[in-house]
Parts: C-alpha cells; sequence; structure tokens
C-alpha cells in the first residue's frame, strides 16, 4: 500500500471552506469533492471532516441544514457564511506566503 | 462579539447535548452509507464494501469525542482556573472582601429598588383582566378628575355602549357599636355590581344580589377580610348575623378575599351598597361618587373617552347645569392606583442604577489595578506559553466568581432592604398601596437579579481583556519593573475615575434638588401656626344628635370641657383639618352679578368660633363669628385673602354677599371678616378660595377638633380622647394626632421625604465610592511614579512642585467629572421634575453647592497621595530598584 502524503497541519479547515465557495454540500460531499479536485492526491481521514466541521460551525464561518437529498434521505448540508468567505480570503494568503517561503527555502537549499 | 456569540453556542450545545450527538451520529451514518454504495455500484461485494467504508471513515468513537471536544468548555482548565481565582482571593482577602461588598450594595440596593417598581407598575391589578378596567369620571378644567354626581352616575350607565358594566363607589364613615362602646370604622358604599365588575367574589357568603342597590333596598353589607378577622374572629357564622352601623342593623352577607384591596377606598373594612341617597346625593349637581367600568372588548379608551364626553355634555345641557363645564374623563385604573408612586419609583430606581454602575466601575478599577500589579506574573505565564485566550479566561472567571459573590450577597441584602423599606412606609399610606404586599423577593426580582449579576459579571470580566488585548505581553517582560505605568491603564483607570466622580455628582444634585423640595415644602406658608396643636376626629351619632339645639349643646360642651383641660389653651372645630385635601368644594356665585359660566368653585369649610383663633389664622379685616350665630339667624361667612382677591378685587368685601345653591337650598351668605390664606389643600398645591362658615349654622356630625395647648401637644392626645369619651360614649373618636404629625403624614409630604432620604443615602454612598475611586487612581499613579518623583527631586524639584504634579492630576480627573456630570444631572433633573417642589432643574445653589462638596471631597482624597509623594526620599526612591 502506498502511503499518500499527509496533510499539511491546519489546512484541512482551508480545504473545507474552498470547496463550499461553489455550493453548500453534505460531509460526503465535501470528501468526495476534495478527493478530485486533488485528483485523488488528498485523501483526508474521511470521519475526521466532522471535528472540523464542529469547529467551523462554532466560529459561524459555516452554517449548516437539514435537508433531503436527491436519493431521498436527510443530511446535513453545509454552506459558507460571510464570516467564512472573508477567512477563506486570510487562510488562502497566508497559506500562499507558507509556500512560497517554503519554496524559497527549497530553492536556496539547493543553490548552497 | 464573536466569543461571546461562540460562548452562547457552546452553552446552547451543552444545553441540548444529545441532540448534538444524536445527529453528528445520523450525519456520520449516512456518509459511510453513501460510500457504501459508491463503493458497491463500482464492483465491490456489499461486505467488502461495508469494511473497506468503515476503514475510509476511520474510528467512529474517536472522531465523536473529537467532535464533542471542539465544541465543549474545557471542564479542567475552567476548574483549574476558578481555583487559581479563589487562592488570589485568599492571598488577598481585604481585596476581595471589598470587592465583594461593593458589589454586593450596588446590586442589593438596585434589586431592592426593582422589586418595588415590579410589584407597582409591572405586576397587574389583582382583578380580572385588568387592563380593561377604567376609571371613568366627570372631568373639569381644574380637576381632570372630578367626582359623578349619582343621577348622572345612572345616566351615564344607561346611555354609554363602550362599558359592559359601570359602577360607582363613595367613601364611607361608619359608628359601630361594639360591646365596648362605638369604635368609628371606615366603609365604602358601591353601586350592586362594583365586585363583578372587578372581577372579585367573595369568600364566604354572597356578593349583592341585583335590586339591593336600588333606593329603600335592604340594609346589607360585606366584610372586608380583616373586618371579618378582628371583629368576628373569623367565624363562618358570621354570614347571617346583623351588625349595628350608625344606629341601623345591617346583615352580614359575605366576606371579601384576603388579597382583595381596592386602593381607592383606603382600607375601607364594610361594603354597603348605595341603597338610601341623602339629600345632597339626589341632586344632579352634588358630585360625590367614583366611577369604574370594564371597557367591552372591541372598544378603545379613546373612543369610550368620546362617548362619554358626549353622554357628560348632553346631560349638562339637558339638564340646564351651570357654572361647570363638565366633559369626562376615562384612565386606566392602574394610572389612579399607582399614578402618584410611579415618577418616585423610577426615579429610585433610576438612582439605583447610578449607584450599581458606580459599584460595578469602581470594582472594575479595583480588578484593572490588581491586574496592573499582576503584569509581571502575566508576562511569566505568557513566557511559559498560555496563550491570550487562557489568559483572558482567567481573568473572566476572577470576574464572575466576583460577580457571583456580589450577586448572592447582594440578594440577600436586597432582601432586608425591602423589608425595611415596606416598613417605612407608615400604614395610612400603605392601605393606598396595596402592591406592598408583593414585594419581595420573587422570579421577577430574582430574574433582575440575575440579569444585572450578568451584565456585572460581563464588565468585569470585560475589563481585563481590555487590557490584555491592547498591551503587548512581551514587552513588559523585557521592561519587566515596576516602571512607568502604561498609558492604557493610565487611560482608562482615569476614565473611570472621572465616571464615577459624574455619576456620583449626578445623585448628589439629584439628592440635593430633591432635598431642597422637602424643605421647601415643610416650609410652605401655612398661615397658622401647626406646632402645640392636637387634633382628633369625632363622629357624631345622627340618631342621638339631630335637633339643631343637641348638635349646638355638644359642640358648646366639647369646647367647654376641653378648653378646661390643664394646660389647654383653646379649642375648636372644623368639618376639616387643613392641609388634607382640597376637598369639600362649593360653587359659589356673587349676588347681583351675571352668572357666566365660569369656575367659581371655592374651598368649604364649617368651623365653630373658637377654631380660626386657635389656628392662629390672622384675621385682616372684619370679624369672626360669634357664639350667637346659629341656625336661627343669618348666614355669615369668613373668607380667605385668595377668594378676595378673586372675586373682590378692588372691593371691599366685608358686607357682600356670597350666594351657593348646596343640596337644593339656595342660600346666601354675608362677609363679616377676611383670613390671611390657611393651607387647607396638600402642601405641593397651591391655596384655593375659601369659605368658612359657622358650624352652628350647619350642623355637621363628623368633625374634627382642634386644641391649642402650651405644653407637648402629644400629651394631651389621650387626655383628650378620655374627655371625649366621657362626655359620650358612643361619640366615634379617631385620629388622635399633633398636627405635625398630621402634616407629616400627609401623602405629599411622605413622598418627598422618602424620596428626598433614599435619593440622599444614594449619593452619600456614590459620594464615597467615588471619591475612594479617584483616591485609588491617584494613590495608584504615585506608587508607580515613585521612581520618576524620586528622580526630579534629585535634580532640584521642590516638595511644592511634587504636591503641584499629584494635585494637578487629581485636579483634572475631579473637573472633567463635575463638567460631566453636571451637565447630566440637569438633564437628570429635568427628568425628575414631577418631584421637584419650589426648585428649577438647573438650581444654580445646588449645582455650586455639589460642585464645592465633590470638590473639597476630592481633593482631601488626592491629598494623602500627594503627601507621600512629596514625602519620598529621593535616595530611597532611586535605590528602590
Amino acid at each position: 500500500m502506498s502511503k499518500k502524503p499527509d496533510l499539511l497541519p491546519g489546512t484541512l479547515d482551508l480545504l473545507i471552506l474552498k470547496t463550499l465557495t461553489r455550493t453548500p454540500l453534505h460531509g460526503y460531499g465535501i470528501a468526495l469533492s476534495i478527493k478530485r479536485l486533488s485528483d485523488d492526491v488528498l485523501t483526508v481521514e474521511e470521519g475526521s471532516l466532522y471535528p472540523a466541521l464542529q469547529r467551523l460551525l462554532l466560529r459561524s464561518w459555516v452554517k449548516a441544514e437539514w435537508k433531503i437529498t436527491e436519493t431521498n434521505r436527510r443530511a446535513r448540508f453545509y454552506s459558507l457564511t460571510a464570516a467564512g468567505r472573508k477567512q477563506l480570503g486570510i487562510e488562502e494568503s497566508q497559506f500562499e506566503q507558507m509556500i512560497a517561503a517554503i519554496r524559497r527555502v527549497l530553492r536556496s537549499a539547493q543553490e548552497v | 462579539m464573536n466569543p461571546l456569540t461562540r460562548f452562547l453556542k457552546k452553552l446552547l450545545i451543552l444545553l441540548c447535548g444529545g441532540r448534538f450527538g444524536s445527529e453528528l451520529q445520523e450525519e456520520m451514518a449516512f456518509h459511510r452509507a453513501q460510500a457504501e454504495e459508491e463503493l458497491v455500484s463500482s464492483g465491490m461485494t456489499p461486505e467488502a464494501a461495508h469494511y473497506a467504508a468503515m476503514r475510509q471513515f476511520g474510528n467512529e468513537t474517536k472522531l465523536m469525542e473529537q467532535s464533542h471536544e471542539e465544541v465543549t468548555f474545557r471542564v479542567e482548565t475552567v476548574v483549574q482556573d476558578l481555583r487559581f481565582a479563589l487562592r488570589q482571593w485568599r492571598r488577598n482577602l481585604g481585596f476581595a472582601l471589598t470587592a465583594v461588598l461593593i458589589l454586593a450594595l450596588g446590586m442589593g440596593v438596585s434589586v431592592a429598588i426593582f422589586g418595588f417598581v415590579d410589584a407597582a407598575l409591572l405586576e397587574p391589578l389583582p382583578y380580572a383582566n385588568p387592563d380593561r378596567l377604567m376609571s371613568v369620571n366627570e372631568s373639569n378644567i381644574e380637576e381632570p378628575r372630578w367626582p359623578l354626581s349619582y343621577l348622572d352616575y345612572l345616566d351615564w350607565q344607561r346611555l354609554n355602549k363602550s362599558f359592559s358594566s359601570l359602577d360607582v363607589y363613595g367613601g364611607a364613615g361608619y359608628l359601630l357599636r361594639t360591646p365596648s362602646g362605638a369604635e368609628p370604622v371606615e366603609g365604602a358604599r358601591v353601586s350592586g355590581s362594583f365586585f363583578q365588575t372587578l372581577g372579585v367574589r367573595p369568600v364566604l357568603g354572597r356578593d349583592f344580589n341585583p335590586g339591593e342597590d336600588r333606593p329603600g333596598g335592604p340594609n346589607v353589607v360585606i366584610l372586608s377580610y380583616g373586618a371579618w378577622l378582628h371583629h368576628f374572629g373569623g367565624r363562618r357564622d358570621a354570614v347571617g348575623q346583623t351588625v349595628d352601623l350608625d344606629h341601623d342593623a345591617y346583615t352580614i352577607i359575605g366576606v371579601l378575599p384576603r388579597a382583595f384591596a381596592f386602593a381607592p377606598s383606603g382600607n375601607a373594612e364594610f361594603w354597603v351598597p348605595i341603597n338610601s341617597l341623602s339629600h345632597h346625593e339626589q341632586m344632579r349637581t352634588f358630585y360625590n361618587f367614583w366611577g369604574i367600568g370594564r371597557l367591552r372588548d372591541a372598544v378603545t379608551m379613546k373612543a369610550a373617552l368620546a362617548e362619554m364626553a358626549a353622554i357628560a355634555t348632553q346631560l349638562q345641557r339637558q339638564y340646564g347645569v351651570t357654572g361647570r363645564n363638565l366633559t369626562a374623563s376615562v384612565v386606566p385604573l392602574t394610572e389612579i392606583i399607582v399614578g402618584d408612586v410611579r415618577p418616585i419609583l423610577l426615579t429610585l430606581l433610576g438612582g439605583a442604577g447610578l449607584l450599581l454602575l458606580i459599584a460595578c466601575v469602581n470594582v472594575a478599577s479595583l480588578v484593572l489595578v490588581r491586574s496592573e500589579s499582576r503584569r509581571r506574573e502575566i508576562a511569566v505565564r505568557c513566557a511559559l506559553g498560555a496563550t491570550r485566550a487562557r489568559l483572558v479566561r482567567l481573568f473572566a472567571s476572577e470576574g464572575l466568581l466576583f460577580a457571583l459573590f456580589g450577586n448572592l450577597a447582594g440578594l440577600i441584602f436586597a432582601g432586608v432592604i425591602m423589608q425595611f423599606l415596606g416598613r417605612l412606609v407608615p400604614k395610612d399610606m400603605a392601605s393606598n398601596m396595596p402592591f406592598l404586599g408583593y414585594v419581595g423577593l420573587n422570579a421577577h426580582t430574582g430574574a433582575f437579579a440575575v440579569a444585572v449579576g450578568l451584565l456585572a459579571a460581563a464588565l468585569l470580566a470585560v475589563t481585563p481583556m481590555v487590557r490584555l488585548s491592547f498591551q503587548k505581553v512581551r514587552d513588559e517582560l523585557a521592561s519587566g519593573d515596576r516602571g512607568a505605568t502604561g498609558p492604557l491603564w493610565r487611560r482608562l483607570g482615569a476614565n473611570m475615575a472621572v465616571v464615577e466622580l459624574a455619576v456620583a455628582v449626578v445623585l448628589l444634585a439629584g439628592a440635593g434638588l430633591l432635598g431642597q423640595s422637602f424643605y421647601r415644602l415643610l416650609h410652605v406658608p401655612l398661615g397658622f401656626d401647626p406646632n402645640h396643636l392636637a387634633t382628633v376626629r369625632v363622629m357624631a351619632p345622627g340618631t342621638i344628635y339631630h335637633s339643631d339645639e343637641q348638635t349646638a349643646g355638644l359642640y358648646r360642651e366639647i369646647v367647654g370641657r376641653v378648653s378646661s383641660l390643664p394646660g389647654v389653651q383653646s379649642a375648636g372645630m372644623t368639618s376639616l383639618l387643613p392641609v388634607q385635601c382640597n376637598c369639600n368644594i362649593d360653587a359659589i356665585q356673587i349676588p347681583g352679578r351675571p352668572s357666566h359660566d365660569e369656575h367659581n368653585e371655592v374651598v368649604e369649610r364649617h368651623v365653630s368660633t373658637g377654631y380660626l383663633p386657635t389656628l392662629k389664622a390672622n384675621l385682616v379685616r372684619g370679624r369672626l363669628f360669634t357664639e350667637a350665630e346659629d341656625a336661627s339667624r343669618p348666614g355669615v361667612t369668613v373668607i380667605n385673602q385668595a377668594l378676595a382677591r378673586k372675586y373682590f378685587t378692588g372691593e371691599d368685601p366685608i358686607g357682600q354677599r356670597i350666594a351657593d345653591n348646596e343640596g337644593g337650598h339656595p342660600s346666601e351668605w354675608e362677609i363679616v371678616g377676611v383670613v390671611e390664606d390657611v393651607h387647607e389643600g396638600p402642601l405641593d398645591v397651591d391655596t384655593w378660595p375659601a369659605e368658612y362658615f359657622p358650624i352652628n349654622q350647619t350642623r355637621d356630625h363628623y368633625f374634627s377638633l382642634a386644641v391649642r395647648t402650651g405644653q407637648d401637644a402629644g400629651i394631651l392626645l389621650p387626655v383628650l380622647v378620655n374627655t371625649l369619651h366621657q362626655i359620650d360614649p358612643n361619640l366615634g373618636v379617631s385620629d388622635e394626632q399633633t398636627m405635625n404629625e398630621q402634616i407629616e403624614g400627609t401623602q405629599a409630604a411622605l413622598l418627598h421625604r422618602f424620596s428626598a432620604w433614599l435619593v440622599g443615602g444614594f449619593a452619600l454612598m456614590a459620594l464615597v465610592l467615588g471619591v475612594v475611586g479617584l483616591y485609588g487612581v491617584i494613590a495608584y499613579s504615585v506608587s508607580q511614579r515613585t521612581r520618576e518623583i524620586g528622580v526630579r527631586m534629585a535634580l532640584g524639584a521642590q516638595r511644592s512642585s511634587v504636591y503641584k504634579l499629584v494635585m494637578r492630576q487629581a485636579g483634572w480627573l475631579t473637573l472633567a467629572g463635575l463638567a460631566i456630570g453636571l451637565v447630566c444631572s440637569v438633564g437628570a433633573a429635568l427628568s425628575i421634575r414631577s418631584l421637584l417642589f419650589g426648585v428649577q432643574a438647573w438650581d444654580a445653589v445646588t449645582l455650586g453647592c455639589v460642585a464645592v462638596l465633590l470638590g473639597l471631597a476630592s481633593m482631601a482624597a488626592s491629598f494623602l497621595p500627594a503627601r507621600r509623594a512629596a514625602l519620598v526620599n529621593p535616595t530611597d526612591a532611586l535605590r528602590a530598584e
């Protein structure tokens, strides 16, 4: 079994927020979406979505609503709030900075 | 905001934790089911798919736990924080006790006052659907609420469509015959469906039957619960027995509930139907009864008023009533019962609120000072890895603990205050305030206390948060000493002192104005000398004294016997003592002058020959009555200056006549004298024109005796009662008081005294707290600047300049507090204008005194730290590092 790379710490929230920008999704939908968009590179332990979602709910970055799916089952759909959208912006730029910094470090290491 | 909503969300989840778990479980189950379906559709066997989905999902129990952890309070750290806070307290017990005491004081006072406000203004009256009950009366320009005549009432009842029922009540006094003699008792006369209108049913026996209130109806009486207990020992067989009221036998038909009270009738004990009308009461222009009505469901108060006003005008025209422009007044019954005390209670609540504010600010600044001295500790904690959130929680839990203990102590304190204040209200007045019985710790006051406690907790928790979030904690470890105070502390602490001083100014100014009103009220020119005057109310049974000679004989006997008592200088009788009310009103005409529809109401008093001299009222013109002027002689009258001014401007009133038409007896009275205005009405109402008729010509059975003595009037009272009983045991004798007690017991005096003393008390506490707050700020800033001061002195600064340095800082704070406070107090005073008497809201003397008082107190409070600063020894200060 090839070990897939672990997520960078703290990026799960960012990923969840990002997937919710287009449309409200339920937990399974979020997991699926992350997997598809990352071409199966990023897989989370699917269950770990749920503690993260509670955290986001608590901070009012997402809100939840029970709805009926196309397959006629009850599921909790999450959608982004205005505060969440703002937070996403912040986290994205922080992430960019971090990646850029890491890249700079790697590059300089090669040069030496 | 954000931490607060997060806190509330957590709380909500904590409260319905079951739902949180089940929803999460459902969600996770859904997730696995979806994953399983997907795997099956991609060709896996159901069993394999099931396990694959489980694996992919992870450990459900662990994940549930993690989710829970995200949303719950970290119990162990909360407990840790609380224990830490308690430990801090133990280390600094004085500080903790002071803070809790100050909080308890503010909370106790405000909760107690709220208890009264709640009972009086928020609790509905104890009747069925009380909001539909209206006080329905006539109205004229001078008196917005004017009683109804019985005939008008009957017509109003017949013609109106707005009220499902309309009833009247009127006061009555009876002589109850008891085995030990006659006892004057208070009663009320009511129309038949009075109790039904209120929605009150007797607990024992029955209500009045229809028709019992028609003329010639039977003598029946319903007892108040108190009268039943007091006179009949609460025996059930009292119903059906008869009582002797004014020498008539009345059958007891019922007993009212214990909780029943009808404030406008005072403490009436015997309720009888109006079924025998006096001669006067059969007149359309004898206004003697007050109305209450129950508004029909769809009718608004405004519509009812319009209808009743139209009826009033129509009746006036129909019966040719002149001399009065009567319309109707319809106001909620609540207004009649609590209208008088509302402004006072709201004022007191405002005062208590300010006191609470000052207490909270005071404690908050104490907490702040302490957090300042704990900067080092905080910095160390930070360095050891405490997050800012953790630190905030630490301080917040300390604030919460303060609020909790303060609240508990405050509740106990509030209970004590409520009892104490309730007892301060004299019995006579308490019967007009049935709501006093509902004052106490109940759900409403409890909820209020919790709300106040939460507010205080929030304030106390937020203060250190603000402080923490503004300052870079790490810098402090570096600076690491007790050096310069942070700019934030200086700003926040100083602002708090200014707030405290400003609030103190507002309360002081309010107390000053109310105190001055009270003083002015007690020094209203009375027109007589109230000292050394004993008074007593007498009721002579009409069945014994029914002829002119008999009553005149009784008057002579009373005056004669009482005047010969040792120490007594003179005695006189009046139908109503002064400074009570502008009631017993007569509509007069001046014969020979055209009568327009003018308002010619004057106060009418029936007095004996010796009465005005006994009061030491000043005769300005003419003469007083003589004994010889009795019913067989032409009517004479003495008028007051107000009447002379109003009706005989520029003329000599002596020898002129005034005419009235009381009870259908047109009479004329010759004016024989003019006296200086005796203040007949309440203290806070201007003197009305008044006429005095000889009691020998009017024959009153219900009168008051005023006796002037050379000694203490109080000592004379029991002797007076005895003498009257010796003259005739059938006389009803009540209300024995000195004139000064009478005056001080009037509603106006009591309400003003109450508000002046209470607000005065609040102001005193506020002054102490405010000044202590200022002292704290100055003292702390001096202790922080010791080194700076030492440097200054080492460089040659004089002690006087050190004084100046400290005092200047205190001076600025005081000035700012004063300026803000004075502006606010004018605003506050304007809002309590209705309680002020003879003094303006912007009274310069009061405001000036407040400014001087507070200025001096502040200077005294800051002098101590200034002195300490000036005595600093520069070498010690510099070496202290």
